[in-house]
């Protein structure tokens, strides 16, 4: 690797370092700017000034923002997420395995839905506009229409109540093997596939097409190359740079995706411990499960430009 | 624009927009019930008395999808147009001011982009109180930054042509160029892009809806009502199909009618 190639990628690396820790400014003072005062929603209407005043102190929320955000950051670099205000325990506690899980859920689903994309693309794109490719590009044309939940409960009332075959609730628990752990996901995880596959089945056709209109495809056509051979060692190695791109684009899309899946199957994830703490507004355990998909999504993205600066020569020149 | 020789698909697609347009505005006028009335038993199958069925507390599933559609539909309708008048503004702004005010734009944009749209609505829903008008400014504000890059890319095709250079030589004022320049030249991806923001806008706050963080009860909405109903499926109950299914015949109509719209741009764009 070219001094200059690693200077692009430090630079890339320092970019979504800076965007995170924009991002985690805004998750913090959201709740200084936004109109709505935490503890006068804890207590609700009828609360007396004092128990107000009494809990701000409790809250912090009686010092200077600064000071506060300075020592929410730095807690969270040393590993302390903060405190939940409902139930009192360390956020870090609340969430546990739940980060686990939940990735154990995106992963899952990651390594079924990517392979697929890629193949229904190639599929696709050596049977343009005919009717593998048309079927195919009109089934996900649908499926990016569907919303989540609808998805989810047709494959539950036809899977888990008219078939019997799957239970309605992802439970899982520290106790279970690794075959009763994917036995547990299988619908919220066919459910997240079937929407991410349509996005990344898509953008993969694009990104081959676009190569194969180039000059050096007609070549090979016009030698009498077979057409399988034609896609999978001519037009897929140059293809392979904008498809990692939308892999990953798409896997943050999934970390998105995984929040309402979670509540539809009552999995026990992040998503769910983050959608159940927005309606009793424990801030803490917010901020703290937002900046962690803030991270994550922000990493995946940032990987993405990494792995497109190495695969590709063109973006190493920028004008 | 021909609409006789649009596909079958795009004519299909505005012929089911245009009929949940019409709902949402004459619906609730012939509604069987009100949406919070309580008329029959839980979970009532479909009858002559019931066209839909009834709900998880016996309340008439037709009326609550006439009175849902109005209440979605306007929300998402007030949110798009919003960020959407927001979005231009901002983004043909930065177009044809370019040099440091187009640069602070466009890395503000970028770094809110950089974050989930659902996850950032949840972090600001856990602080303002959750009504209508914070629900349709949150989703206004996260949504002008997609409108605000395209329009701002659409504005900078455009800025450049000689007709644009010529107004600029002429004297007239930014907010001239912008109007009158530069918004005729680039209304049909536009309007595309708006059909798709909407759709977007449609889903997203029905995914709020669902996850409790939407519409608050009892006014009715798509996807408050697939919540409703979702212990239903357990029993073998679909009424909270309807709502979801409901949602995905229009997304689907609306992305016909914007493939078409797009199809016409390309075609316009290639021939001049």
């Amino acid at each position: 690797m070219s001094t200059q190639l690693i200077r692009l990628i430090l630079q890339r690396v320092a970019l979504g370092v800076v965007t995170l820790f924009v991002i985690s400014i805004l998750i913090f003072l959201s709740a200084e700017i936004l109109p709505g005062d935490v503890a006068q929603t804890i207590l609700g209407q009828s609360a007396t000034p004092e128990n107000l005043a009494n809990l701000r102190t409790q809250l912090g929320l009686d010092k200077p923002p600064l000071q506060r955000y300075m020592n929410w950051l730095g807690g969270i670099v040393r590993g302390d997420l903060g405190t939940s205000i409902v139930n009192k325990q360390p956020v870090a506690k609340l969430i546990g395995s739940r980060f686990t899980n939940t990735l154990f859920l995106a992963s899952v689903s990651a390594l079924i839905a990517v392979p697929a994309a890629i193949l229904l693309g190639l599929l696709a794109v050596r049977f343009r506009d005919k009717w593998p490719d048309k079927f195919i590009s009109a089934t996900t044309l649908t499926a990016i229409s569907l919303p989540e939940f609808f998805v989810g409960y047709v494959l539950i009332l036809f899977f888990a109540i008219k078939l019997p075959w799957f239970s309605s609730l992802s439970t899982v628990s520290a106790s279970m093997s690794l075959g009763e752990r994917l036995h547990a996901i299988v619908l919220p995880c066919a459910t997240l596939t079937f929407v991410v596959l349509a996005h990344m089945m898509r953008m993969t056709r694009a990104a081959i097409i676009g190569v194969l209109s180039s000059p050096y495809i007609e070549m090979a056509q016009l030698k009498g190359v077979s057409p399988f051979r034609v896609i999978f060692r001519h037009a897929f190695p140059n293809a392979i740079s904008p498809i990692i791109n939308v892999v990953v684009v798409n896997l943050a899309y999934l970390i998105v995706g995984v929040v309402v899946v979670e509540v539809i199957f009552v999995y026990p994830g992040m998503g769910q411990l983050f959608v159940d703490n927005v309606s009793k507004r424990d801030l803490p355990v917010v901020q703290a499960c937002g900046l962690i998909f803030a991270t994550v999504f922000i990493g995946l993205n940032m990987m993405a430009d990494v792995l497109s600066i190495i695969g590709n020569p063109k973006l190493r020149y920028p004008k | 624009m021909s609409l006789a020789r649009a596909p079958l698909s795009a004519k299909l697609g505005l012929f089911v927009v245009i009929f949940y347009v019409l709902v949402a505005v004459f619906g609730p006028f012939v509604s069987p019930h009100s949406q919070s009335e309580i008329v029959g038993g839980v979970w009532e199958p479909i009858s002559s008395k019931f066209w839909l069925g009834t709900d998880n507390v016996g309340r008439d599933i037709l009326s609550r999808m006439i009175f849902g559609t109005r209440t979605t539909l306007f929300i998402a309708f007030l949110a798009t147009s919003l960020s959407f008048s927001w979005g231009i503004l901002t983004g043909f702004f930065a177009a044809v001011s370019g040099g440091w005010i187009d640069q602070v734009l466009s890395r503000w944009v970028d770094l809110l982009m950089a974050f989930p749209t659902l996850i950032f609505a949840l972090v600001v829903l856990s602080i303002v109180p959750i009504n209508m008008t914070t629900l349709i400014l949150v989703m206004a504000v996260l949504d002008s930054t997609r409108v605000f890059r395209i329009a701002r890319a659409l504005a900078a095709d455009t800025a450049v042509l000689d007709f644009v250079e010529a107004a600029r030589l002429r004297g007239e004022s930014t907010l001239w160029i912008i109007f009158r320049e530069i918004l005729p030249n680039t209304l049909t991806p536009l309007i595309a892009e708006y059909g798709l923001r909407f759709s977007f806008a449609v889903l997203f706050l029905s995914s709020l809806s669902f996850l409790g963080l939407g519409v608050q009860p009892p006014a009715a909405d798509w996807g408050g009502m697939v919540r409703d109903n979702s212990l239903g499926i357990t029993f073998g109950r679909t009424a909270s199909l309807i709502p979801a299914a409901a949602l995905a015949i229009l997304t689907v109509s609306v992305n016909f009618v914007v493939d078409w719209l797009l199809d016409k741009t390309s075609d316009i764009r290639n021939q001049g």
